[in-house]
């Protein structure tokens, strides 16, 4: 038993001089982490001396919250939605009720929005909400049921639509059902979309996060597709916590907690904006004007129970009933 | 047949008892147990909750898909697949080794590739998508399109489940028939089919069961359009995107039924026709 007693005692010391995180994200945060992870890495370095390794794995947020709920042991998970990250407490009591309140923004670092993306020269004169629904205009988005992007699209239409017609319900529910008639795809997640969008020419117009508007319009080329920023748009928060019950576990709260912290220092924002994602300090783009989900949607939870559970309204858009 | 199902048969290898043992732990270990898993995690699922999971209009239309398209693509690659068992056993012609490899290609190759290799060769920019749209012919993001799909996944099942059956084939046999008299059809419908149709059955029932639960391909060519061309794979992810557990899980156990029900059907009916030629 002694050598091998010897061996875990190695090993323990070897893990305190040498951390490594798990921080699980979800799909294009990709780029986004692999510049803060080397840039919190030197800064952890300069501050305390010790090595910090830091494993990002990507995926469907919804997909990747469920991993972490069924025993992927991230000690800070970076998702798309709210809801997500309150499922890791609801279903998984791995982090506490509170969690969204444990940092500033709601625990959201940074914010997004969503916008349009059309083909080079705009053919479709598409400027604003109301122009999707042109006879003729297809509209590419994701299927909301499975990708949380879509689910920020969805919501983003309906709010607008609300925002036009001074809150009335049923308005913005027939422009959102119109809206569905003319998408001709579902894809099941938003890199799917961009796919359909971008590569095999399907579509007038994409709805689409900002930060993959302008990566879509960077890799693909400047000169076949513009950004097309509507008049109203939602806030897209993604938040970010500590997984408590691993990173107890692992004894890697405080440098997990610090990790989380550099994201809103002002360097961590600049790598933020590099990514084109939206920093909380500094100056905001007039245009959209920006709507939470609390304020329009009373909050995650119930927006998915009105809207995405099974015979909520996006499937009696399909299905007819109401 | 009036054997009891654990009474030893005297063979000339020992190691019956063994090897059995070995054979019951891997099935229960490997497939068994996360069977089970599943059906208990069922078993506690409300039973209104159970049935509305699986009796919604696209829960209905899912299923309807899901065993139409499987079963279309199945037939299909029951009468091409035959045909390439037959071509790659009967002949021999340059590129006979390279042929033999691509059928084993749907294996190996990873389902999300296949998907979107075919969505780009049948949308309306895709080599074959841009000749047959304007006749009106949609493939990507159709029923048809899953049904592609299916067959692609599907034709290794047939081709290698039949080949071996029409190796064992003698043309001796078929010489025989001929001076007999029997002409060619007659010869291929009273004397090769039947050799080779349980083998066929087997091949044609593999590749319906695997499109029945084929997701990765699907998901990029179906456009997945609720009512349309949602694949009952994906109403399971929809459902666990929602953390809705219990109703994925009534969702797959009615899908697991369907497809144990046939296998079963299907190994039955083979064990019927063996003992009805006298083969034990």
């Amino acid at each position: 038993m002694k050598p091998l007693a010897l061996l875990f005692a190695l090993a323990g010391t070897a893990a305190l001089a040498d951390t490594t995180l798990l921080n699980v994200s979800y799909d294009p945060t990709r780029e986004l982490y692999q510049d803060v992870n080397a840039a919190f890495a030197k800064a952890w370095k300069a501050k305390t001396g010790e090595t910090v390794t830091i494993n990002q794995s990507h995926g469907g947020s919804g997909k990747q919250a469920r991993a972490v709920i069924d025993g992927l042991e991230a000690d800070v998970a970076t998702l798309a939605l709210g809801y997500d990250v309150d499922a890791l407490h609801q279903k998984g009591k791995l982090i506490p009720a509170d969690w969204q309140k444990r940092l500033p923004n709601q625990s959201a670092p940074y914010t997004s929005t969503i916008v349009f993306v059309v083909r080079k020269g705009n053919p479709k004169q598409i400027h604003d909400w109301d122009d999707l629904l042109k006879p003729g205009v297809l509209v590419v988005t994701p299927n909301p049921k499975t990708s949380g992007g879509a689910r920020w699209n969805y919501l983003a239409a309906w709010g607008s639509a609300l925002r036009k017609n001074g809150g009335d319900e049923a308005k913005a529910r027939d422009f959102v059902t119109q809206l569905y008639r003319q998408v001709p795809i579902l894809d099941s997640g938003a890199r799917g979309a961009t796919t359909t969008f971008g590569q095999r020419n399907i579509g007038h117009v994409l709805l689409a996060w900002e930060n993959e508007a302008f990566l879509l319009t960077q890799e693909l080329g400047k000169d076949r597709f513009e950004i097309i920023t509507p008049s109203v748009s939602i806030l897209a928060e993604p938040p970010v916590t500590v997984v408590d019950r691993y990173a107890d576990k692992h004894g890697t709260r405080k440098v997990a907690q610090a990790y989380l912290d550099f994201l809103y220092t002002p360097e961590g924002q600049a790598i933020v904006a590099k990514h084109h994602f939206r920093p909380r300090t500094g100056a905001q783009p007039e245009r959209p004007q920006l709507f939470t989900i609390d304020e329009v949607f009373g909050g995650w939870t119930k927006a998915q129970q009105t809207h995405f559970a099974d015979r909520g309204v996006f499937d009696q858009i399909y299905e007819g009933g109401k | 047949m009036s054997a009891l199902p654990f009474t030893r048969r005297a063979g000339v290898l020992p190691g019956y008892g063994l090897s059995l043992g070995i054979t019951l732990f891997t099935v229960c270990l490997m497939v068994l147990l996360p069977l089970t898993a599943l059906i208990v995690k069922a078993s506690g699922v409300d039973w209104s909750d159970f049935s509305t999971s699986i009796t919604g209009p696209r829960a209905r239309a899912a299923f309807a898909l899901s065993v139409g398209a499987s079963l279309a693509a199945a037939l299909v690659n029951g009468v091409f697949g035959t045909l390439v068992a037959w071509v790659l056993v009967r002949y021999r012609f340059f590129g006979r080794r390279v042929l033999d490899a691509l059928v084993d290609l749907p294996f190996a190759l990873p389902t999300a590739v296949a998907g979107i290799a075919l969505a780009t060769v049948y949308g309306q920019d895709g080599w074959l998508g841009s000749l047959l749209e304007p006749h009106g012919i949609s493939v990507a993001y159709t029923r048809l399109g899953v049904t592609v799909a299916l067959v692609f996944v599907g034709l290794p099942f047939v081709v290698r489940t039949v080949e071996p059956v029409l190796h064992e084939l003698d043309p001796k046999v078929e010489e025989a028939a001929a001076t007999l008299g029997a002409s060619r059809v007659a010869t291929f419908f009273r004397v090769i089919f039947p050799t080779f149709a349980p083998a066929l059955l087997t091949g044609v029932s593999l590749a319906f069961a695997r499109g029945l639960g084929e997701y990765g391909s699907i998901i990029f060519i179906s456009g997945n359009m609720p009512l349309r061309t949602e694949i009952v794979p994906l109403l399971i992810v929809t459902k666990l995107e929602q953390y809705d557990y219990a109703g994925a899980t009534a969702v797959a156990v009615v899908m697991l039924a369907v497809s144990f029900a046939l296998l079963l059907l299907v190994n039955l009916f083979q064990a019927r026709v063996r003992r009805a030629r006298g083969l034990r």
